[in-house]
């Protein structure tokens, strides 16, 4: 039973405890579901801040490792492996930490079937936690399937009015991707005699074009969840349909899922592979980056101006992971943090806004500044956090993936397309600034909107944020500053891991 | 004949005995108290279960060679039994409510069990296929016994007109073999066959035997007859017919086929491979249509007999045939774990005159009803073959068998088959938590024990399933 005591055990396992206890909770003791839920989540993020504290950045093996023989039996050899190191932890404290926003964003939000609901997205926590934390590929695969069940619950039942169609595209795009690499994960678990990651990447010397064969398994399961070009057509329907708490953690957690496994499983598994992927990935991460830009320029609905400007935010992440460099993998793992901070407040702020006017079609508004003028800043901020400028976060990420691409493009990783690549990524900040200005233009500039007329009309005025939504909100804006003008220990975190990594790969 | 003959068919004996003695028992049990007789065959099942259980590690052959006692039909017969529990669990109430409560019902049970459980010993196709007779000959009866329920006649008819046609298949193929081998008892014809070349007369004799199986375990195409026997069916029947038969067809088709045929696994590799892929094929896309539960979950028994299939598929292959047998096992379990859970939760919703099985009934039920829903997800979850379930691990088994064995296709056929499936498992899923309904639900202790334990036990054997992977793999068949 020692195991239950690992930190890192805890903080996959522990949102089970709040799941039991809620099981007790009578039907109507709303309140008391949401508090239990909230303490749980906090707890859990707690001992997420104290893996934290035990975590070493300088070592670049997995850290308070915990390891136990699962299933080893008639031929098989699984694992419960756990282990933490610089290309995870910061993964895990978006996650403890978005959970428990998420779950005070919805406390009014969601007032149908309030247990499920909560129960439903501490399942999530525990699988989010798991994939980030598994060093077992079988391990690894539960968690990473698990999670497909909460949220496909969380989009099907508390989601918009297409939520039932929105939920099914959500599941069975998911699962289509990831079931292949079952068959790459057994195809390993036999040629290693072992899913250990760490063991397999030692053990390597997979023939080449199997290879390029499991790297391809892995990636489209990575690529969907990404979601990359032109995998993402389930993003925009499951992120409109879903509840704001479950946009949140979609965006937030979910999608990183995606660039995490590459970074994790498909580099140093199929090194060989990868740098002989790695143009053909950034050239796809690169046209995802344009499209995605140029798509939400053509949005009415700010959720899915959001949705389609994650494709773009998480092509800049897949161009610096690809670029198969510090810079570039460094600048790519911070930006998924980024996209994290900034896209989950995005949709926390345009879920504030929904609860009072109950539309996101973003040209009924209008001259907001005027009466809201605390959640115009915060709105102003976290935009400028989303199209990357100086000073806040996601232009640091942005300009170190773009650095990294540029390295790859003169040292020839990108032996072909070169520098343009980078170059043509660079545009997708300049269109970034575009959508986002002229959503935000077209929201709190100018005369008073139709909806905002009508809502004053009706007795309900639009109203400022209350404190609760500005507790929420606000450990989010603290990090976008933070990141944006103090990276360092962000970057500290990673290196050596990162460093590490990279230099596990057979570089031309 | 010795007693070390009976021994080896102990389990059978008793329950054999039981049955005839619980026949005329229920003669004196006044009608509206059938309980009793429904808890006596459950006795027997229990001690039969309890003998099985002792014979743990015996290997022996019976009867001059016709039956065999090995770690093989140890398993099969622990399910077999279990099953047979599971089936009188789900009977009990059921059988009531429809005003179909008769005491033969449970003695035709244990009949049916004794069949199964024979064909998981036989060792020669005699046996085999007289055991084949008597499971299914009871099972044709409890298929028609809602009496006077045209759909369940129906069904009754159907099904005993194909399952006459299949032992005809059954019985051409065995005559081809003896003609060939100039023997039946299955050690011989084993050795017949590897001393000289497969002549094409044995080659043909286990191909009929294949059909006449394929009829057995819903195989595409030969499962024309599933839908609509399991639907007009009284659903405590389907319920027991889908796990107990298709496990009995399986034990028979691994035995013979890994135990007599294996020198003909060149020829039969790839036949199997093709029946294999067409079942789960056709069985998941023709699921998707459906709008009745029970016709539904037919055609989802169908494709998973496909999933089933595949660990025949390297059975040739000598180091890889423990695997997949041990595979094929472990799948019948999750099958029968998973499948009975799901029809307890058909028979819950269920109501008289037919009605409450559409899946639109199930609108609603996780409102009024959190705890069935949840049951009835976990076995949906578990069909896709999704974690935290008995499903995933199941199928993890059985794919890396096949993918040990070299057929990394049929193993990609498996997985998008398995996403085709998910859409319509979903779809309950839908229905039961993002729709509104008012569903009519029949809770009663037995009906809510097994479909609960069954829940608990498909979440909680896929995250500690060493034990029964341990058995499994050791359940070998022995070659005397």
């Amino acid at each position: 039973m020692e195991f239950l005591l690992q930190p890192l055990t805890l903080v996959i396992f522990f949102p089970l405890v709040g799941v039991f206890a809620l099981l007790f909770i009578p039907k109507e003791n709303k309140d008391a579901m949401r508090w239990t839920t909230l303490i749980v989540a906090l707890i859990t993020f707690g001992i997420s801040i104290y893996v934290l504290t035990m975590f070493r950045a300088a070592d670049v093996n997995l850290q308070l490792v915990a390891r136990y023989d699962w299933i080893v039996v008639g031929g098989w050899n699984i694992q419960y492996f756990l282990g933490v190191d610089g290309l995870s932890i910061l993964l895990v404290l978006l996650t403890t930490l978005l959970t428990w926003i998420s779950i005070l964003s919805a406390w009014t939000a969601v007032e149908e079937r309030v247990k499920e609901f909560m129960i439903f997205f501490l399942l999530l926590e525990v699988g989010m936690n798991g994939v980030f934390l598994a060093q077992d590929l079988f391990l690894f695969y539960i968690f990473w399937e698990f999670t497909l069940v909460p949220m496909y619950f969380i989009i099907g039942i508390w989601g918009g009015p297409r939520r039932i169609y929105a939920a099914l595209k959500f599941f069975l795009y998911t699962m289509a991707g990831s079931i292949l690499m079952l068959l790459a994960i057994l195809w390993l678990g036999i040629y290693g005699n072992t899913f250990s990651v760490p063991d397999l990447i030692a053990r390597g010397g997979i023939p080449a074009n199997i290879q390029m064969w499991l790297f391809i398994a892995f990636a489209l399961a990575f690529a969907i969840k990404v979601p990359m070009w032109p995998l993402h057509s389930w993003l925009p329907d499951a992120h409109v349909e879903a509840p704001t708490a479950g946009s949140v953690i979609l965006a937030g957690v979910l999608l990183k899922l995606g660039t995490y496994g590459f970074v994790r499983f498909n580099l140093p598994l199929f090194p060989e592979a990868a740098v002989s992927a790695a143009p053909w990935m950034a050239l796809l991460a690169a046209i995802g980056i344009i499209y995605g830009a140029a798509v939400s320029y053509a949005q009415a609905d700010i959720k899915k101006l959001v949705a389609y400007s994650s494709v773009s935010h998480l092509g800049f992440v897949m161009l610096g992971v690809f670029a198969l460099n510090p810079e570039g993998v460094a600048g790519g793992i911070l930006q998924m943090i980024n996209h994290g901070v900034s896209t989950g407040a995005l949709f926390l702020l345009v879920g504030m806004i929904y609860e009072q006017t109950h539309t996101r079609e973003f040209r009924l508004y209008g001259g907001l500044w005027k009466i809201t003028p605390v959640f115009g800043t915060i709105y102003l901020i976290t935009s400028m956090s989303s199209m990357g400028l100086p000073g806040l976060n996601g232009f640091v990420g942005e300009f170190t993936v773009l650095l990294g691409a540029w390295g790859a493009g003169q040292n020839g990783v990108f032996y072909w397309g070169g520098v343009w690549l980078a170059a043509i990524s660079a545009l997708g900040v300049i269109m970034a600034a575009v959508y986002i200005l002229y959503m935000f233009q077209r929201m709190f500039m100018g005369p008073l909107g139709e909806i905002v007329e009508e809502a004053k009309k009706h007795g309900r005025p639009i109203r400022d944020l209350n404190w609760r939504e500005i507790a929420v909100i606000a450990p989010l804006v603290i990090l976008m500053f933070w990141i944006g003008l103090y990276p360092a220990p962000f970057f500290n975190l990673m290196a050596p891991a990162v460093n590490h990594l990279v230099g596990m790969l057979p570089l031309p | 004949m010795t007693l070390s003959d009976f021994t080896t068919i102990l389990p059978v004996a008793i329950l054999a005995v039981w049955a005839c003695a619980l026949l005329v028992a229920d003669l004196f049990i006044p009608k509206d108290r059938k309980g009793v007789t429904a808890l006596l065959a459950a006795l027997g099942l229990a001690i039969s279960l309890g003998y099985t259980l002792s014979q743990i590690g015996d290997e022996r052959l019976g009867f001059s060679g016709m039956v065999a006692l090995d770690g093989f039909s140890i398993f099969l017969n622990a399910l077999i039994l279990v099953c047979g529990l599971l089936g009188v669990a789900l009977a009990y109430d059921y059988l009531k409510r429809m005003n179909i409560e008769r005491g033969e019902y449970y003695v035709l049970l244990l009949f049916s069990s004794i069949g199964a459980m024979l064909m998981a010993q036989a060792a020669d196709l005699i046996i085999v296929f007289l055991a084949l007779e008597l499971l299914s000959i009871p099972l044709y009866v409890l298929s028609a016994f809602a009496r006077s329920n045209v759909s369940s006649e129906e069904a009754g008819l159907k099904y005993f007109l194909l399952g006459a046609f299949s032992s005809g298949f059954l019985v051409y193929g065995i005559a081809l073999i003896f003609g060939a081998a100039h023997t039946t008892n299955l050690y011989a014809i084993l050795a017949a066959a590897s001393a000289s070349t497969v002549s094409p007369l044995l080659a043909f004799g286990a191909a009929l035997v294949l059909i006449g199986f394929g009829f057995k375990i819903a195989a595409v195409p030969f499962h024309m007859w599933t839908p609509d026997a399991y639907q007009g069916a009284p659903t405590a029947v389907t319920a027991f017919m889908s796990s107990s038969a298709k496990i009995a067809g399986f034990a028979a088709l691994l035995r013979v086929f890994v135990t007599a045929f294996s020198p003909l696994a060149v020829n039969m590799t790839d036949v199997l491979w093709g029946l294999s892929a067409l079942t789960m094929v056709v069985g998941n896309i023709i699921a998707i249509t459906q709008t009745d539960i029970k016709r539904m979950l037919a055609y989802s028994s169908i494709a998973h007999a496909g999933y089933i299939l595949m660990a025949f598929v390297p059975y040739g292959n000598a180091a890889v045939a423990p695997v997949s047998v041990a595979a094929g096992l472990f799948y019948l379990i999750v099958y029968a774990v998973t499948n009975f859970g799901a029809w307890g939760v058909v028979i819950a919703v269920e109501r008289t005159e037919g009605k409450g099985l559409a899946i639109s009934d199930y609108s609603g039920l996780a409102k009024n009803h959190p705890a069935l829903a949840a049951a009835m997800s976990i076995f949906m979850v578990s069909l896709i073959g999704f974690p935290p379930t008995l499903g995933l691990v199941g199928k993890v088994y059985l794919f890396r068998a096949v993918i040990d064995g070299g057929f990394v296709v049929l193993a990609v056929i498996g997985v998008l088959t398995s996403i085709i499936s998910a859409f319509y498992y979903l779809r309950v899923v839908v229905n039961m938590y993002m729709r509104d309904g008012e569903p009519a639900v029949r809770r009663e202790f037995w009906l809510d024990f097994t479909w609960g334990a069954l829940a608990f036990l498909t979440v909680f054997l896929s995250l500690i399933p060493q034990t029964l992977f341990a058995w499994a793999s050791s359940a070998l068949m022995k070659l005397f």
